[in-house]
Order: C-alpha cells, then structure tokens, then sequence
C-alpha cells in the first residue's frame, strides 16, 4: 500500500469480546490505541488501563475563579467604583454577595467541565483516519472496533494484526491514515 | 497469611445461612431489543417522511405563537401599561407566567441530573426530551420579565455592563439575584444538553452520510465536533457529564430557591414567609413532572415508543408527582398554621383571605388541582391508564398556574392598609402574550422532535442487558 497507514482496525460484534480483547492489548504493552464504541462501556477504561480522567480537576478551577469573579465584581463594582449606599448598610458584605457568586460559580465550573473535556479530548476534530474507515457507520450503532496505530513503538505489521487475530477481531484491516 | 485468610471468611454464621433475595431488576428496555433496533427506532423519527399530523401541529403550534408576538409587538409599540398592572399590583401575570414555566424547566433538570446521581436508570430514556422541555421552557419564562421591563431595549442594564453613567447594579436585590440564577440556569441547561447529545449527532452524521445525504451529514457532523466514539474520549465525556449533573442539581434548587427570593425577602404578608424555599423547588419539581408527563404520554404513543418508556416509567414519574404534590399539599396546611401560630394579624388575615376573600375562587382551583389530583395516583389501575394519566397532568398544571397566581395577586391585592386594597384582572393583551408562549414552546418542542433524537441512544444502549462485559445481564 502506497498510502501511509494510520492502523488497524479491527471489529467485535459483543460487548464482552471486546472487553477481553482489550484487556489482550492492554497485556501486550500497547500505547497507542483506542476502542470505539457506541456508547460508554461499563468497565472498560480499566480493561483498557485508561487512567481516571483529571476533567474534575480543570472543572474546580472554574468553580474557584467563578465564585471570585462574583465576590470580587459585587466588591468591586458596589464598593469601589461606584459606592451605593442602600438601606444605609454596609457597601459590602459577602452574604448578599453569595447568592450571584453561586450562580457563577456554577456557570464557571459548567464552562470549565465543558471546555476541559473538549481539550482533553482533542475536540472539535472533524477529520480523523477513524472516520473515514467504510464501517464507522456500525461503529456508532452496534458494533465495536479496537484500533492500534502504526505510531506505537510496539507496532508490527504481521505481530499486531496476529493478535487482534488471536484476541478475537474480525475484518482487520488498515486504515489509511 | 493465615491470619489473612481467616480475616476474609470471619463473617457472622448468620449471613451464610441467610439467602439473599435476588430481585429483579426493572427492566428498562422491553422485548430484549438489540443495539441496532434503538438506532433504528429513534433515527427513523427523524429520517422518515414528516407526518402529517406534524404539519397540522406545527401549522397550530404557530398560530398560537403569533398572539405572543402581537402581543409583545403592541407592548414594545405602546408601553407596559397595555398590561393590566396599577397599584397595589405592580406585577401579576407576567411574574405569574415567568414562575410558571421556570418551575415546568425543573423536571427536566431533575430528571436529567438528580436522578442521574441518584442512578435512577429509568431516566435514560424521557431524559433528552426533558431537558429540552426545559430550556424551551426557560424561554419562554424569559419573556415575561424582559418584557415587563418597559424599554426592553434597556434590558441589558440588568447585566454588570460597562455603560455611560457609570453606575452598576443592586446586587442586594433578589431581582438581580435572579438574573443570574436564571440565565446561569439557561445557559447550563443548554450546555448540559448539548454535551449529551454529542454522540447521537454522530450517529446521525454517519447514518446520513452513508444514505447520501451531504447537507444533513454535514450538518449534523458539524455539532458533533468529530466525534467518534472513542473510549478513551467516552472516559472524560462521562466524567464531564457527571460533574455538570452534579452542579445542576445545587443549580436546580437554587434557581428556584432565589425565584422565591423574590417574595419571601419581601415584607408582605403571605410572601414573607421561610417556608417558600422548599415549597417552591417542590412545586417546581410537581408541574414539571405534570409537563413531562403531558408531552412524553402522545410521543410514545405516536411513535409506539412503548418499548423504551415502558409502564415501569410512567409509574415512577406518577409516583414523583404524587410525593411532591404531597408535599406541596403540606406546605399549604404548613403556611396556615404558621399563620395561625405565629399570632401576626396580618399574616393571618392573608391566608383567611386567600380562602374566603375576593380571590377564593382561584385558591379552591389551586387546591383540588395541586392537592386531591396527585392522590389518584396512588392507586395502579390508575397509572396504568394512560388517558386518564394524562388528564391528571393537565389538571397538575392549571393547577401550579393557579398557585403562582393566588402567591402573587391575593398578598399584593390586600395588604396592610385597606385604602390601598385593590383588585387586578388581566388585560386582554396579558392573556393573549400567555396564550402564546404555548404555542412559542409547542414551535420549538416540535421542531425538537423532528430534527434531533428524542432518546438518547448511547445512553438507552448502555442500560440494555447485552451492554455488560462479563455478559451477565440477560440472566438477571
């Protein structure tokens, strides 16, 4: 094949095929690879050795600079700037300030999760070798792929395609990158 | 080691004596359905021929919507005393209508994120459909105060934006609480939609593709920002989805907790009370549920989705409008002994005049809506009739209607001075903007069935027995 290759690609038609044939993978010291499924498979991430996903830690990071943006621009803006005296109380105080740094603290944490799993993911990325493979369509319905790339130090022709071979695969083929 | 082993075996005699019972597990999808079907079924609502009841629907759906437009239309040409507000009451209908359709968006949030915490699976398929229920109800609510602000060409001085007199908001008041609270909650429920509908839009992007059809598959693969179906993306994806429904449901309840705000940090009798925080997310969550329940019964029997909302769904949401119902019940006899036993006159005479005053015709409405119609539900045969399921949420949702509106108008009619009492009745332009925003919200509900999977599939998928790895799940 003249075209640089991105792959293999290989299908399972069952959920517990697939789950033990990446854990097959995982064993054989695989780095780059990946398992697409049609929905979340419980379980899996450990079959595949994924490690747990650090969204939680960018999605605290919003929580925090949102609630500090609140309190900061109620201070700032009632206190500082323009001082309104109301009901002659206090320019600031972080009670009556809380119920809208709440709300952005929720708002800023949604962005944050939102935004954090987006990155994380590599999202948007409208053009990827696995889209273009002809049974993606299945792979978004009803059947499961594990793709190997040629990229992973471990990757050999004959040695990867024999062990999607022997873990299970069906229809392996290369996927053009 | 040995030490160890006896450690692991060391239970009480007892528990190896006892059996434990194995319960059945609900089962979500019926008639053992494969992957391939729920694809199938949920793409074919939006890949088939538009029905001819959709159009007869959608023609319907418009015209009701233009009383809205005419009737914003006139106000914007006019002026917001086309509204029939004078003193003593500033605000009615159009605060009325607001809390109304906010509290109907709660279901939604509910149902997508506090059940989803609560692993209540049985969410998984009425889920989407909610949470689009909800933010077509959040503009409708919208609406309602953009508008009562007069020049709603001002209504930006609402946000903390820079502008030539230099002056910045009132964050002391719950109004402004409110802004916050409500387009945060507009703002998250549209994320929180748009992030679980990410992988059905590829499915939708393939299917068209590999059918011919471009401009769909483009359209459809340019929201679905590539995905595909990658486990090591599914893994952020739903820690992502987790976290947004664990900040929705502090969200959820503050909305509607700071919607309350707006009455009860008021001094007026019958609004200034502890009680409205809870009282409200619980009405809130009932008409939802009574909303979800008049919209979910036609589609599934439509689209003979009896397989996916099974009976085992519509007993639940019975049973969640039941017990908040209840609740909601409670908190009116709760209110009358507070005013009964916190001896303030005023306070008193509000709730005696809620009953018997000028107004008692739409307290006994809101009463046999809110607080006898839910109590059917506790009797099987009637959750297992559909018609009359459905007759009951429409009962559950006049009723909320007529809630907000003996809060709002009976406190403000009559409060302390008798020389300022008065009576407000809508103006034909109040009625004609309400009547509307159910033809605004039937526009966009429909056009929601027609275009997007009303199901989440991934997520139905991931509920069937066949989605187990160890391949179990068929024998429970």
């Amino acid at each position: 094949m003249a075209a640089p290759s991105y792959g293999l690609i290989a299908t399972f038609d069952t959920t517990p095929d697939l789950y033990h044939a990446a854990a097959k993978v995982r064993d054989a010291g695989y780095r780059n690879w990946d398992c697409i499924t049609p929905f979340p498979v419980h379980g899996l991430d450990k079959a595949m050795g994924v490690p747990r996903s650090i969204v939680p830690r960018i999605s605290l990071a919003g929580g925090i600079i949102g609630f500090c943006t609140g309190m900061s621009m109620i201070w700032w803006t009632g206190a500082v700037d323009y001082q309104l005296i109301v009901g002659g109380k206090p320019l600031f105080s972080p009670m009556f300030a809380f119920p809208v740094s709440y709300e952005l603290t929720i708002l800023f944490t949604a962005f944050a999760t939102i935004g954090g799993m987006l990155f994380l993911n590599g999202l948007p990325m409208h053009y990827h070798a696995v889209l273009k493979y002809e049974h993606i369509r299945r792979g978004m319905d009803d059947q499961f792929f594990i793709v190997i790339e040629t990229r992973d130090p471990r990757f050999n022709l004959a040695n990867t395609k024999a062990l999607l071979e022997k873990a299970g695969g069906k229809n392996i083929s290369e996927l053009e990158a | 080691m040995a030490h160890a082993h006896h450690a692991d075996t060391a239970t009480p005699a007892i528990l190896q004596e006892v059996k434990p019972a194995s319960l059945p597990r609900a089962i979500l999808v019926a008639n053992n359905r494969s992957f391939s079907w729920i694809t199938e079924k949920i793409c074919g609502i939006i890949e088939g021929k538009t029905p001819t009841w959709w159009w007869v629907c959608f023609a319907l759906a418009c015209f009701v919507a233009s009383f809205t437009v005419a009737g914003i239309a006139y106000l914007i040409s006019t002026g917001v005393g086309v509204w029939g507000h004078a003193n003593p009451v500033n605000w009615a209908w159009d605060i009325v209508n607001f809390v109304f359709w906010i509290g109907i968006g709660h279901a939604g949030t509910l149902i997508s994120a506090i059940l989803c915490l609560l692993r209540q699976k049985w969410r998984t398929s009425i889920n989407r459909a909610a949470e689009a229920m909800t933010i077509f109800a959040v503009v409708c609510a919208a609406i309602f105060p953009v508008f009562h602000v007069g020049r709603v060409w001002y209504a930006w001085y609402l946000f903390p934006i820079p502008n030539s007199n230099a002056i910045w908001q009132n964050f002391r008041s719950p109004l402004e609480w409110d802004v916050f609270a409500v387009s945060t909650y507009g703002t998250v429920s549209v994320l929180f939609w748009y992030v679980g509908l990410l992988p059905d839009l590829a499915v939708l992007r393939d299917r068209f593709y590999s059918s011919g059809n471009k401009l769909r598959s483009a359209l459809y693969g340019f929201f679905a920002l590539g995905w595909r179906g990658s486990n090591r993306h599914w893994s952020n994806y739903e820690m992502a989805y987790l976290i947004l429904a664990g900040i929705s449901t502090p969200l959820v309840l503050s909305v509607h907790t700071i919607v309350s705000f707006d009455f009860a940090v008021s001094l007026l009798p019958g609004w200034h009370t502890t009680i409205f925080p809870p009282y409200f997310v619980a009405g809130a969550i009932f008409s939802g549920f009574g909303m979800v329940l008049t919209l979910m019964l036609p589609l599934r029997a439509v689209y003979k989705l009896e397989d996916l909302i099974t009976q085992y769904h519509i007993d639940c949401m019975c049973k969640i409008t039941l017990a908040t119902g209840t609740i909601v019940g409670y908190a009116y006899a709760m209110e009358f002994f507070i005013a009964w036993y916190g001896a303030n006159p005023y306070e008193g005479f509000a709730f005696i005049n809620r009953a018997f005053g000028h107004y008692a015709w739409a307290y006994w409405i809101m009463i046999s809506c809110n607080v006898i119609t839910p109590q059917f539900f506790w009797f099987k045969a009637v959750r297992e009739n559909t018609s009359f399921v459905w007759i009951l949420s429409i009962f559950v949702n006049v009723g909320m209607w007529f809630e907000r509106f003996v809060i709002i108008v009976t406190s403000l009619a009559r409060d302390f001075l008798p020389s300022s009492w008065g009576y407000y009745s809508p103006s034909i332009v109040e009625i004609f903007t309400f009547f509307g925003t159910f033809g605004v919200f039937s526009v966009l509900f429909l056009l929601f069935i027609r275009f997007l999977p009303i199901m989440p599939m991934a997520e139905l998928k991931a509920v069937t027995p066949q989605a187990d790895v160890h391949g179990g799940g068929a024998h429970h």
